[in-house]
């Protein structure tokens, strides 16, 4: 069995002890993995914005890269719902690249619904220190339904505490260019989302979307919070 | 950038503590309310989709159903009447209350009166319109705009409405909120008493039957629709189901999503003036049906579906940048998700750019929404729109420097080598920007947002690919292959 691993942009350039991560848990699993050198973005930044040109161009680039793999998984759930969901709608009008949009839709797959939905593994034998909460990001959640699955892998790690925190299916105000557009709208939101997890208890707060992430730790970071972001994966791999 | 009006009446409301923790309230109420009584249903949650069917097979065959419907309120002795914009619709109900020589109005809640801009119309032409929705009355006391579709004076306090009744009823300042309803209660008694014309909104109406039904939790929308001489039933042309079967789904649907509710305190089906012979209802009952714009959006089937909205408010309750910065940033009667597709198609999308790119598209409202309405899909349409410009809709591009960003980052992405040149320069130009150990405290140009009130993590020196390059080079790993 080997997988193709679509390691999104965000954790190539500023996370990428995540994709390290990935690639190590897939080690231990016994499983081979194949890392296209190709790949830059799925083009889900300019689809949010509004440019359907500019994502067109890096839809074709993806599916060009990844039409031969098996399987494809990444660790980002928006990434994988822009594939799955809005590349059928960016080729709508052109059958030949629609039919292949679709294709590799199928066949992607976002790293806890890949092991735990297609590989039936829930338990990785990860250890983990910490009382952890976990923030359901939008578009895994509500684009891919995927839930319980990241909750199941958590609770199987050695020594980790699955703490729920009060609204955890919240958005945390990321948005893309929104959080930059309207840093105040955004940093509301995310301040909630931060109170609900110092509330809960956790020390940890974990997650399967980097981009949430990221603006969670900045946000922590800015106000000198001792909670620690870490991305799902980097909690299995250990 | 000077920021917009959006972005200062947002960050109002995000400092206003007291707001913060209504609107906090109001969306663990309602919203939480609403998701749980979805999967109540005795048909379960899926009533949702069979609603959304309905809707769109009511939408396509609206001219049809709108000819049932008037000919059925004829026939009853009702007048139906068709506006082609708000202006019109305005026109028409002081025309009737001129005919009826009206001089002061009582008015249920409704939404597309203050799409229209009804109450400055009719004050304008002489006529007292009266709100008597408890919170549309404060608000209309205050001289404010309703910030939330179901609940308009959700950010007033009761210091605040003891405060305004004290000035504008007269009564002594109290807090307590059944004294103070008591004084509206009793201040707009003797108001529907008075009144010659009523005037309500439509929340539904039905064509197999022609008659319209209002719904409301305080009962004054009966009373004002019943006790004065002229019913004047405003409704969007929209507003409509086949027959009775579909009409008690979507009533169900619209009671839920609105108040969490199996079904509002009042309802009432209204197809005509009263009977002859009977003593109850108006002498004269006219419904003016108001395009206003609506026949734009169901000629375009990018956007045909927001014609589904039954403007419940649901979506309202669950999104999360509503939750933040609550109804007025929307600078119109429809706010929140329903607000930031409906404004703009309504009013200009340029002209209210704001509101569909000022949220996160974390797709709340769908699943809120009693119809499932797919707002993200529209609200990212509607980006396209002003991203690249669209003549049909008269759509000018928002932000040619922007746009010509991602047309360069579109040649950056196609090939891995330029993109790395990119990410290896980014990455040392980084080194001059203030930072504290991995992190970066001051962005510049466009990403001075970004850094404004947070970090941001450096990039890496190596990117993973790179790394990964790497150590498969050193023979470490033997499966990479060069794509294409």
């Amino acid at each position: 069995m080997r997988v193709t691993l679509f390691v999104q942009c965000l954790v190539d350039s500023l996370y990428p002890e995540v994709g390290e991560a990935m690639v190590a848990l897939f080690d231990r699993l016994g499983i081979s993995v194949h890392v296209p050198v190709d790949q830059t973005c799925c083009g889900q930044p300019a689809f949010n914005a509004g440019y359907r040109k500019a994502a067109r161009v890096a839809a074709t680039h993806f599916i060009e890269i990844f039409e031969d793999a098996e399987v494809i998984v990444c660790p980002s759930g928006s990434c994988v719902s822009m594939v799955r969901h809005h590349y059928p709608d960016l080729f709508k009008s052109d059958e030949k690249w629609l039919d292949r949009a679709v294709g590799i839709g199928q066949r992607t797959f976002e790293l806890s619904q890949y092991l735990v939905d297609v590989l039936g593994i829930d338990d990785v034998g990860a250890g983990y220190d910490g009382r952890v909460t976990y923030h359901d990001s939008c578009h895994l959640l509500r684009g891919l339904g995927v839930a319980e699955q990241p909750r199941r892998l958590i609770r199987n790690i050695r020594g980790a505490e699955l703490i729920e925190m009060k609204d955890a299916d919240t958005c945390c105000g990321f948005g893309g260019t929104f959080a930059v557009k309207y840093p105040e709208i955004s940093v509301a939101m995310v301040d909630e989302k931060i109170s609900n997890i110092v509330a809960s208890g956790a020390d940890t707060v974990t997650g399967c979307d980097i981009s949430c992430l990221m603006n969670i730790q900045g946000r922590l970071s800015r106000i000198g919070s001792p909670v620690k972001t870490i991305h799902l994966v980097q909690l299995l791999a250990g | 950038m000077k920021p917009s009006t959006y972005q200062i009446r947002a960050e109002a409301a995000i400092n206003d503590p007291v707001l913060q923790r209504a609107l906090a309230n109001l969306q663990q109420r309602l919203g939480r309310g609403a998701a749980d009584g979805y999967r109540r249903f005795p048909e379960g949650p899926e009533l949702r989709l069979k609603g959304h069917a309905i809707r769109m097979k009511a939408i396509e065959n609206l001219d049809i159903l709108l000819d049932a419907l008037a000919d059925k309120i004829e026939k009853n002795g009702g007048y139906v009447h068709f506006a082609a914009d708000g202006e019109a619709a305005v026109k028409q109900c002081i025309d009737i209350a001129r005919t009826h020589h009206v001089s002061l109005a009582v008015k249920g809640k409704s939404m597309l009166t203050e799409e229209i801009g009804l109450n400055s119309g009719l004050e304008a032409a002489g006529i007292e319109t009266v709100e008597t929705d408890l919170g549309e009355y404060i608000v209309q006391l205050a001289g404010e705009a309703p910030s939330h579709i179901i609940a308009p004076a959700i950010h007033k306090t009761r210091e605040a409405v003891g405060r305004l009744f004290e000035d504008k009823l007269g009564i002594p300042y109290t807090d307590d909120p059944p004294t103070l309803t008591l004084a509206a209660r009793q201040a707009l008694r003797t108001k529907f008493l008075n009144a010659e014309m009523g005037i309500s909104g439509c929340n539904l109406a039905c064509a197999q039957t022609g008659h319209i039904t209002t719904l409301s939790n305080e009962g004054n929308i009966r009373m004002a629709t019943t006790l004065p001489r002229v019913h004047v039933a405003f409704m969007g042309m929209e507003r409509i189901v086949a027959d009775l079967k579909d009409h008690e789904i979507l009533f169900r649907l619209l009671s839920m999503g609105a108040a969490a509710q199996n079904m509002a305190g009042y309802v009432s089906y209204v197809g005509g003036p009263a009977e002859k012979g009977r003593t109850d209802g108006p002498e004269a009952f006219h419904l003016i049906i108001v395009d206003n714009g609506r026949s734009r959006i169901l000629a375009d089937t990018d956007f045909r579906e927001m014609l589904c909205c039954i403007r419940c408010g649901a979506c309202l309750n669950m999104c999360p940048v509503y939750g933040k910065i609550g109804g007025h940033a929307y600078g119109s009667a429809y706010s929140g998700p329903v607000g930031a597709v409906v404004n703009p198609l309504l009013t200009g999308i340029n002209r209210a750019a704001d509101l569909c790119l000022g949220e996160s598209l974390c797709g709340a409202c769908m699943p809120a929404c009693p119809v499932n309405i797919d707002i993200p899909r529209m609200l990212l349409m509607l980006r396209t729109k002003l991203a690249e410009g669209d003549a049909s809709w008269n759509v000018k591009i928002k932000n040619r420097v922007e746009q010509a960003a991602f047309t360069a980052w579109s040649y950056l992405i196609r090939n891995r080598f330029i993109y790395e040149m990119f990410l290896n320069g980014a990455a040392i130009g980084q080194q001059f920007l203030p930072a504290r150990q991995n992190m970066i405290l001051r962005l510049p140009f466009a990403g001075r947002g970004w850094t404004q009130n947070r970090d941001l993590r450096r990039l890496a020196p190596h990117s993973f690919i790179q790394r990964y390059r790497i150590e498969s080079a050193r023979g470490k790993k033997d499966e990479t292959t060069r794509a294409g």
